[in-house]
């Protein structure tokens, strides 16, 4: 049976590009970059030359960048590094309510901590609205941290009017960019963030390495206390063949983003356009066009996610849900909640997300098999 | 066991091609169970007849359901358990049995088998109410717990739509 792979947004492989660069920092080139000798030497070196490239992606310095071991570690040591070096200025940080769990859980646990959280609401599309930021900032506000691009829905913030927002206010803005960086551009200084996460598995680098931008004279406490690397902000010894295929990754996405993204968001708009046309009582979620040009996300009347999911899979097809019966907890997803869909309709929802290798043959062939599934399911379910 | 992902190849097979599935016109018993809010949904239809020794059995069975793969699986497995089996057997057809004969369900999908007994002895207890008959006290107890469950989670529901409305209500200020 032919493999069709629609869940980009959730990891994506490692480009052979990719593995061909890290594959001699495994066994030959694998000093510790702390050591003094010559094997460490190299490590230190390609280390640093992984840096300056990432920071020249991100309009960034190279000592603004902090490797660390996952987008989560990135978003946690975001969250709780600026909260603890700031709580004498104040204990309030403001969120929305369509973040990742890494986001959301850490925020949730510093009010354990006595910090203050507030969740801003979004719109029916997903969007933050800029006022309400302003609003929400007090004079004991340190942080707000607002997600540059839903995981799930695509929806892409206004994240540099927010920015602006945050500079006058005197207060750290953090973008979680995990789901964005590499497929759009990004500026950290149009963008007017303080702190940015970015992935390297989303963007077909290695799993077990991202990294977080801090502006230069941000104050910020480690998480992970030791041997004092990545400017003492993430003690472990260094990850290089993963940081160097993190960086190669890099190079590739630059050079190859603005054609990715006409070629995609073609394929994504046919997605779209012809499952709104060929299933009745379907329901795209996130903007139409305001999204991350690999995103689909659609929720079905009367048919829940994990079933289409799995007849997807049983003809080859990879998709995500956000349903809450595909995972441990019985709560559908919170992003599509806050946009205002029922409990009930988030249960029927479906994530298609292309990638570097999705071809058009694999989008027909997901139009040509989705509306079967779609009325199958609407056959055995009481609802009509 | 073989598995497919997290389910058996038993429950996959059940899925893929469910078993008596669909609206039954005029049915002697309807059991309704399940929220949607939760995700799972389960109608089960009934007709009751008689077999050779006059007793009453299960002579035709359908259900409708809205929910994930082990929800239908579920529900596809309890119609081939229970079709000729006479009503007193069918009472007894437990979560366990249904877990069995899907050769296992992964811990998180349990309450399905739950909800899918659930439907039938609702099913036959509508019957029986339908009819006048006498209901056995044990099998009265299972309804009453079966409704007030229902009741618990619609009451959840309703609190759960309050917050909702209420932060929804909030963005347009």
């Amino acid at each position: 049976m032919k493999k069709i792979y629609l869940d980009y947004a959730s990891t994506t492989p490692v480009d052979s590009r990719v593995l061909k660069v890290m594959l001699p920092f495994f066994s030959k080139k694998f000093g510790n970059t702390m050591s003094l000798h010559s094997f460490a030497q190299e490590s230190k070196q390609v280390l640093e030359e992984s840096r300056e490239l990432l920071a020249s992606f991100i309009g960034a310095k190279p000592s603004e960048i902090i490797f660390t071991g996952s987008a989560t570690e990135s978003n946690n040591l975001a969250l709780k590094g600026i909260a603890f070096a700031n709580s004498k200025k104040g204990k309030h940080i403001i969120v929305s309510r369509i973040e990742h769990p890494c986001i959301m859980e850490s925020a949730k646990w510093l009010e354990t901590q006595g910090f203050e959280v507030t969740r801003l609401p979004v719109d029916k599309y997903g969007f933050i609205n800029p006022n309400d930021v302003k609003k929400a900032i007090t004079e004991k506000t340190i942080l707000a941290s607002i997600i540059h691009a839903s995981n799930e829905i695509g929806t892409i913030e206004p994240i540099e009017e927010i920015g602006k927002i945050c500079r006058e206010r005197g207060i750290y803005f953090h973008t979680d960019a995990a789901q964005s960086f590499g497929k759009i551009p990004i500026d950290v200084n149009k963008m007017n963030v303080d702190l940015l996460t970015a992935s390297s598995h989303k963007i077909y680098g290695p799993k077990g390495t991202a990294c977080l931008f801090v502006r230069e004279g941000t104050r910020i406490e480690p998480i992970l206390h030791g041997g004092g690397q990545e400017s003492g902000l993430r003690s472990s010894t260094v990850n290089v063949p993963a940081i160097i295929g993190f960086s190669e990754a890099c190079k590739i996405c630059k050079r190859e983003m603005k054609k990715e993204i006409q070629r995609q968001t073609k394929l994504r708009d046919k997605l779209i356009k012809e499952i709104l046309e060929e299933i009745p009582g379907s329901y795209l979620n996130g903007h139409p066009e305001k999204r991350l040009s690999n995103n689909v996300n659609f929720w079905f009347k009367f048919v829940e996610g994990e079933s289409i999911i799995i007849q997807l899979d049983l003809l080859g097809i990879a998709a995500s849900t956000g349903s809450a019966c595909s995972s441990v907890k019985l709560e559908p997803s919170h992003v599509l909640l806050a946009i205002g869909l029922k409990p009930q309709e988030a249960h029927g929802s479906l994530r298609l997300s292309l990638g570097r290798w999705t071809k058009e043959s694999d989008i027909k062939f997901v139009l040509k098999v989705l509306p079967e599934i779609i009325k199958k399911l609407r056959k055995i379910s009481p609802f009509k | 066991m073989e598995k497919t992902g997290i389910y058996t190849k038993k429950v996959i097979k059940y899925f893929k091609k469910p078993h008596n599935y669909g609206r039954m016109k005029n049915p002697d018993g309807v059991g309704k169970v399940g929220n949607p809010v939760c995700g799972d949904v389960m109608w089960l239809y009934i007709k009751v007849g008689k077999n050779r020794k006059e007793k009453e059995i299960i002579k035709d069975i359908k259900f409708e359901t809205f929910g994930c793969v082990a929800a239908i699986a579920t529900s596809s497995v309890i119609t081939d358990l229970a079709r000729g089996k006479t009503l007193g057997e069918a009472m007894k057809i437990d979560k366990i049995e249904i877990v069995k004969s899907l050769g296992g369900l992964p811990p998180i999908k349990l309450h399905c088998s739950v909800l899918a007994a659930g439907a039938l002895s609702e099913a036959i207890y509508d019957y029986l109410t339908k009819n006048g008959r006498e209901i056995p006290k044990d099998f009265k107890e299972r309804h009453q717990k079966i409704k007030k469950e229902k009741e618990t989670i619609d009451e959840r529901y309703k609190e759960w739509v309050k917050i909702e409305e209420k932060m929804h209500a909030d963005e347009k200020i």
